[in-house]
């Protein structure tokens, strides 16, 4: 059957049309007017969001909030910035080389028990977080590193899920590729960075993508390791503390989400190929 | 999903290699895998056990264990109490997983049609994914703050009068329970539009010619064909809901009357908030989520996962 015969039996009819672009359209606007309301009232006057329903158009344009949100003297958001990047960059860095490393161990050399050790990584993708937050946090708390940013990122340099993920993405490699690399005298750590890691660029993409994201939303560990004084704020728990310093004012609330937002945003609207294709392959295959 | 380790391929290293050669790589591989094993023993295997040790004890204030306390710490968890903690923390599973999966199901199949504008629709509906907990529950609590609330005003407009959403204890845990949903939507939207992509055309096309249209085709051939999309949705979104903290914290801190108080939640409270130090207990609750986290991926895993058709 051609394409044109095909994609006529693929178009609905005008009434089906009708009713998909209803729908939604009463999605979109069911499901993003916050989203709506959290980039465009971060630019308005606080006076516009205290109407019912928020004066969203119209009104002054404003860069007040954001200045206010970025200088205000109570939850200061550059240092809340700056160790957000520090925790999302260290753990995806952290995640991908222990899962190079590992994952190049169990496809490619001839590791003693490497059954029984893959078998363990995965069993720790099933421990919840949440069940060992106490003996971690008396842990990290009892090394004494004080306000050092290392006490947000230690716990998690290591990941189950990284070395699954990078595992089934190594097997994917052509043996007779390999074994005509090892024939040329290539040796093993150079074949894993100029051959196997190149060309395994999707998931290694997928799982730096993926690793950020964990590190930059972080809500539970910086929220207890960090408790004292506010240096130690990542983005997250900065929003927490803003909300209970800031609740009068909505507009400046708004402006400084919008600012945690910026890198997730970015990923969601330029780099959805890697959110999804990466790490559905390693999974739902 | 996860594929079983494959037998030992027996990848020739260098061929002929001898005997020491097999003792170096055995000993890089062991190399390799150090840094991994470290991190996840320390934080990871090791805290397992040491949890174990605490939920036995009681601790000082600095929460040094002191005293042995026995089984003291889950003999609390065996009231009426902890009961409804835990049909609470199911409750808020159940009430983000299924609008959670299905509402991007039911936004992802129209997208896959060839219409103009579909692209857009998909990126647009795929923003939620980029707020965290904290920052959807702060937007929502916007959203929903009586005398502003927009919703309200939606809901005005038709003649309802909107509950208070965060303080009326009925209501609580079902505005927690869709915020996080509103905050799932999008992955779970980018996550069944690349399944319901992969749909063979030739194959619907084909039950097209055989008389099936609509639902009945959407049903029988489609929900099969993406069923580990689907899969891997579900088992996302219940530990997504499980382990949700941010928005029971900055929403409604466990309120009110703990009506929102979930497993995780009450991890959090006895261990750390307000300077409480309650740590046997709070480990007590942590190996109780370890049990519900692993039998429910047991449940999934064994029932679900026969019904799922890989290709």
């Amino acid at each position: 059957m051609s394409t044109a015969t095909r994609s006529r039996l693929n178009r609905p009819g005008p009434v089906p049309t009708a009713l998909t672009y209803l729908w939604l359209g009463v999605a979109a606007v069911v499901l993003l007017f916050p989203v709506l309301l959290t980039v465009v009232g971060g630019f308005l006057p606080s006076s516009a969001l205290l109407h019912q329903p928020p004066r969203l158009f119209g009104g002054d344009w404003t860069l007040d909030n954001y200045a206010e949100a970025w200088n205000q003297p109570v939850v200061p958001l550059a240092p809340a910035f700056a160790n957000s990047l520090f925790v999302g960059l260290v753990i995806m860095a952290g995640h991908l080389v222990t899962s190079c490393l590992a994952g190049y161990a169990l496809v490619f050399l001839r590791t003693p028990l490497r059954t029984p050790l893959f078998w363990l990584f995965l069993a720790t993708i099933m421990v919840p977080y949440e069940s060992i937050v106490v003996p971690n946090a008396l842990f990290v708390r009892s090394l004494g590193l004080g306000d050092n940013r290392l006490s947000l990122v230690l716990p998690f340099l290591a990941n189950g899920f990284g070395v699954f993920l990078l595992r089934q993405a190594f097997q994917q490699f052509p043996r007779e590729l390999r074994e005509a690399a090892v024939i040329d005298g290539c040796g093993h750590l150079r074949f894993l960075f100029t051959i196997l890691l190149p060309s395994c660029r999707p998931a290694l993409t997928a799982l730096a993508v993926w690793s950020f994201l964990q590190g930059w939303n972080m809500y539970f560990w910086p929220l207890i390791i960090a408790s004292g004084d506010n240096s130690m704020n990542t983005l997250q728990s900065a929003v927490f503390a803003l909300k209970n310093n800031e609740g009068a004012s909505p507009a400046v609330l708004l402006a400084g989400i919008s600012i945690t937002l910026i890198p997730t945003l970015l990923l969601v609207v330029f780099g959805q190929r890697w959110l999804v294709r990466g790490f559905t392959a390693g999974a739902v295959k | 999903m996860l594929t079983r380790p494959d037998p030992p391929t027996g990848r020739p290293g260098k061929p002929g290699g001898g005997r020491s050669h097999r003792v170096r790589e055995a000993l890089l591989g062991l190399l390799l895998l150090t840094p991994g094993l470290v991190g996840l023993g320390v934080f990871v295997v090791f805290p397992l056990f040491q949890a174990v040790y605490l939920s036995t004890r009681d601790n000082d204030i600095l929460g040094n264990p002191t005293r042995s306390v026995g089984l003291a710490h889950f003999a609390e968890l065996l009231t009426p109490e902890f009961g409804a903690l835990l049909a609470r923390t199911f409750l808020f599973t159940a009430l983000v997983v299924v609008p959670g999966v299905l509402l991007p199901l039911a936004i992802a199949a129209p997208l896959t049609q060839k219409l103009p504008g579909m692209r857009i629709f998909r990126t647009a509906f795929a923003l939620p994914f980029a707020y965290s907990a904290s920052a959807a529950s702060v937007v929502w609590l916007i959203m929903l703050n009586p005398g502003t609330s927009p919703v309200n005003w939606l809901l005005g407009l038709v003649g309802v009068q909107a509950p208070s959403w965060t303080s009326d204890p009925g209501w609580a845990l079902v505005t927690v329970a869709a915020v996080t949903v509103w905050s799932v939507s999008g992955f779970n939207l980018l996550v069944l539009a690349a399944g319901l992509a992969q749909v063979d055309e030739d194959v619907l096309e084909a039950a097209r010619i055989d008389g099936a249209t609509g639902p009945r085709q959407f049903v029988s051939i489609v929900l099969p064909m993406i069923s580990p999309s689907l899969f891997f949705a579900v088992v996302t979104t219940t530990l997504t809901a499980l382990q949700a903290l941010g928005q029971v914290h900055i929403m409604t801190d466990g309120g009110p009357n703990g009506s929102t108080s979930t497993l995780v939640y009450s991890i959090f409270d006895r261990a750390f908030h307000n300077n409480n130090s309650d740590y046997g207990l709070a480990s007590a609750q942590g190996l109780v989520l370890l049990v519900v986290g692993v039998l429910l991926a047991a449940v999934q895993f064994g029932v679900l996962e026969r019904r799922v058709h890989y290709r």
